[in-house]
């Protein structure tokens, strides 16, 4: 179910470490799945700072000024791109 | 066209007040985490009335408030993230707005999280009559470094907004005052509402064409057609079953299909609307400064430290229960419940023996009782409440998340599990937090092996009569009633439940300092619902026991109750438990805490307490092998009716008992017959 990472700089948020800053490029799931994350705050553009990864476990990131814990399954599904400045 | 669909049980009630000026009808509206309790608390107080939203189990609270002559009645809506149907909560929210129509919806947001929160307003708008925007917490938004300019945002939105500190009872005066204003038209109205991306604008004015002479009232078509187009499972179904003619839902379905992505673009849109909308309002605080919340989070969300943080509180939990609760209800029994039975003796001296022996060992040795655990209740009713206020809960959650992992749920099911250390009846209720039904079922079924208040204070009562280490003993229990719920998890999720889990998507809310009054409220109606049931259930259960026990001729070794508890001893034997013991299990499904009620009534001669004469009835292993029982037994009669009603079925509800049945009997046997050959 995992994504491939095909642009360039592209991994899943799983695979992001503590501290990095990195901009969704899409997301995959069923349309419920999909809904409760864009409630959230998650949207194809918008900007997560990875908070807490520790490689197990769910992580913490924070989206549009909240911080949200999500399940590694879940991280898994979300392709994200790390800002080629900055 | 629009008459031709009717939708059953969804007529329009006519339940708005004659509209003279003087009654507004106002909906509290707002995201998870956002104050709105604490709001609605300080506006309504204890005038509020709690019930459940018809044909739901979920809590509708209700109040009113009066200003100036105006009598504003409060409605409470459910906390959520969107208006989109994910959850019975959202469709409660917008089916309300939808066919109430309250003069005006106060949209709550948290002035911390200001861009999440307005994709809430970014829905409300569309809806509702007229929107006030109550921007909460400013002051926790300041500690976090945040700034929002309300003036700004105010001109940006078009809709009135009041900035306010809820927890400290700022603002709510100006709050309601500008509803009041909104409501009779002083203040100008005229929302900025969001519109959606460009490149799916045709595809919705094409919905929309299709399905506009369809659409039932009182939905806006404009509305059901956006709807539609994001998927939404409620709105889809009312209009492909009910509204259009079958031909047309065709032509909708194709255009829906070509248009998967849609959920997102319309989110998108909504949240390109809500970035201009704080572009100029929202100051944000430098990059790299450690707020708060984080320096907490990097303990308490941390993999090790989160753990024992988390075993810390519950510690502390049992710790004041043992060292302020119990003592407290020592002194209720002595001097509270004592004097009263002398004084009903006294008083009585004359009457038959019979009414004596109602009300002295009747009812003030049951019910009494059972009153006098109230401090114990409280205490735990007052944690809880203060960590769920804090923000911490969903701390527990997080680190629990890799555990539950191993029953085959997440994270979330370790709240409504948490619950059921108050009581498993909202434990059980609490389980709707849960997405999937397969992890619901299982974390239903788990639910009654937490120890509750009620279970947990008969333990306290108990343990120091037998054993010399009662809490060493008493925590033991505990953590064998865990981790019979944890194997059992582990087994029931291998063999019978197997699937797939749900998704954890969980928001960890700003920490902020403990609210005060919104504890004390909680703590007020949990504490009175205890009372309320001790003062029917249980005065009832004690009055059926004390005649079950002295019927038919006033002597309890030829009771009924006696006979019912022998037939049980043959069972009672192997945990070498009398008659009497088999009883007080049998009265706990009524409620847990009859045990003692019934053990006060079986035992009580007058002439000795309750504790010595159990001291003299049960050896120390029998004891245990009764507390075992006692733990693990079947939850009351209360918790089960809350099964019964949450899965919505007999037979899990009959699979659970028989299964906590089973494994309660076979574990006080097991206690006894190791116990008894070492």
């Amino acid at each position: 179910m995992t994504l491939k990472p095909t642009p360039k700089n592209g991994t899943t948020l799983s695979a992001v470490k503590s501290g990095e800053t990195v901009q969704i490029q899409k997301m995959q799931g069923g349309h419920n799945f999909l809904s409760r994350l864009a409630s959230l705050g998650f949207t194809p553009g918008a900007r997560l700072q990875v908070v807490q990864n520790y490689g197990h476990g769910p992580i913490i990131v924070n989206v549009r000024d909240t911080r949200v814990a999500l399940g590694r399954g879940e991280a898994a599904k979300i392709l994200v791109s790390r800002p080629e400045t900055e | 066209m629009a008459g031709h669909c009717n939708l059953p049980g969804k007529e329009q009630q006519p339940t708005t007040e004659p509209d003279d000026g003087t009654t507004l009808t106002v909906a509290l509206a707002g995201q998870p985490n956002v104050g709105k309790s604490t709001v609605f608390n300080l506006l309504t107080g204890l005038s509020q009335h709690v019930g459940n939203w018809p044909g739901k189990t979920i809590e509708r609270k209700t109040g009113v408030y009066h200003h100036n002559g105006t009598t504003i009645r409060l409605v409470d809506l459910p906390g959520t993230y969107s208006l989109t149907a994910n959850s019975p909560e959202e469709v409660i929210a917008r089916d309300y707005i939808i066919k109430e129509r309250p003069d005006v919806v106060i949209a709550v947001v948290n002035a911390a999280s200001l861009e999440r929160n307005l994709y809430l307003v970014a829905e409300l708008l569309p809806l509702a009559q007229k929107v006030v925007v109550g921007l909460n917490m400013v002051d926790v938004a300041a500690e976090e470094g945040m700034r929002v300019e309300p003036r700004v945002l105010e001109a940006a939105l078009g809709v009135p907004v009041v900035p306010m500190t809820a927890s400290k009872n700022r603002g709510l005066r100006e709050l309601v005052e500008t509803v009041d204003r909104l409501a009779r038209g002083e203040i100008e109205y005229h929302p900025h509402l969001p519109e959606i991306r460009d490149d799916h604008r045709q595809v919705l004015e094409a919905i929309h064409a299709l399905i506009a002479d369809c659409v039932p009232e009182p939905y806006p078509s404009g509305w059901v057609a956006l709807k539609l187009l994001e998927g939404d499972g409620e709105i889809t179904a009312m209009m492909r079953d009910q509204c259009l003619p079958p031909d047309r839902w065709e032509q909708v379905h194709k255009i829906l299909m070509a248009h998967e992505d849609a959920v997102l673009a319309v989110a998108s849109g909504r949240y390109d609307w809500v970035g201009r909308m704080i572009r100029a309002a929202v100051t944000r605080p430098r990059a790299g400064q450690i707020t708060r919340t984080e320096r907490l989070d990097r303990w308490a969300t941390h993999p090790l430290w989160g753990l024992l943080i988390l075993a810390a509180i519950l510690g502390v939990i049992f710790w004041l229960t043992f060292t302020i609760g119990t003592p407290l209800q020592n002194l209720l029994d002595t001097y509270v419940i004592g004097s009263l039975a002398d004084l009903a003796s006294a008083w009585l001296a004359g009457a038959p023996g019979w009414l004596q022996g109602l009300v002295v060992d009747g009812i003030l040795g049951g019910m009494g009782m059972v009153i006098t655990f109230l401090p114990i209740l409280v205490i735990f009713f007052t944690v809880l409440a203060s960590l769920e206020d804090m923000g911490y809960m969903a701390r527990a959650a997080y680190v629990m998340d890799r555990f539950m992992h191993l029953m085959g749920l997440h994270g979330k099911s370790f709240l409504p599990l948490f619950l059921g250390f108050g009581c498993n009846v909202p434990a059980v209720m609490g389980t709707r937090i849960i997405d999937s039904r397969r992890a619901r079922l299982l974390t239903i079924l788990l639910a009654p092996l937490v120890p509750c208040a009620a279970r947990m204070t008969v333990l306290v009562f108990l343990t120091p009569i037998f054993f010399k280490q009662a809490a060493l003993v008493a925590w033991g229990l505990v953590a064998l009633s865990l981790t019979v719920l944890a194997v059992l998890g582990v087994l029931i999720n291998k063999i019978v439940l197997r699937g797939e889990r749900a998704a954890f998507i969980m928001e960890l809310p700003l920490y902020h300092r403990p609210n005060l009054r919104t504890i004390g409220l909680q703590v007020w109606q949990n504490s009175t619902e205890f009372l309320r049931k001790a003062g029917t259930l249980i005065l009832l259960m004690s009055v059926v026991v004390w005649s079950l026990s002295t019927l038919p001729h006033g002597d309890i070794q030829t009771s009924y109750l006696a006979a019912v508890g022998r037939a049980l001893a043959p069972v009672g034997a192997l945990m070498g438990l009398d008659w009497r013991m088999m009883v007080a299990l049998l009265t706990s499904f009524v409620a847990k805490e009859n045990s003692i009620a019934t053990l006060s009534i079986l035992f009580g001669d007058g002439a000795t307490s309750l504790e010595t004469a159990l001291a003299a009835a049960l050896t120390p292993t029998a004891a245990l092998a009764f507390l075992v029982v006692q733990m693990l037994f079947i939850p009351c009669v209360a918790t089960v009716a809350v099964i019964r009603q949450e899965t919505g079925s007999w037979r899990w509800t009959l699979f659970s008992l028989g299964l906590l049945l089973t494994i309660s009997l076979l574990g006080g046997i097991v206690t006894y017959q190791v116990g008894s050959r070492l």
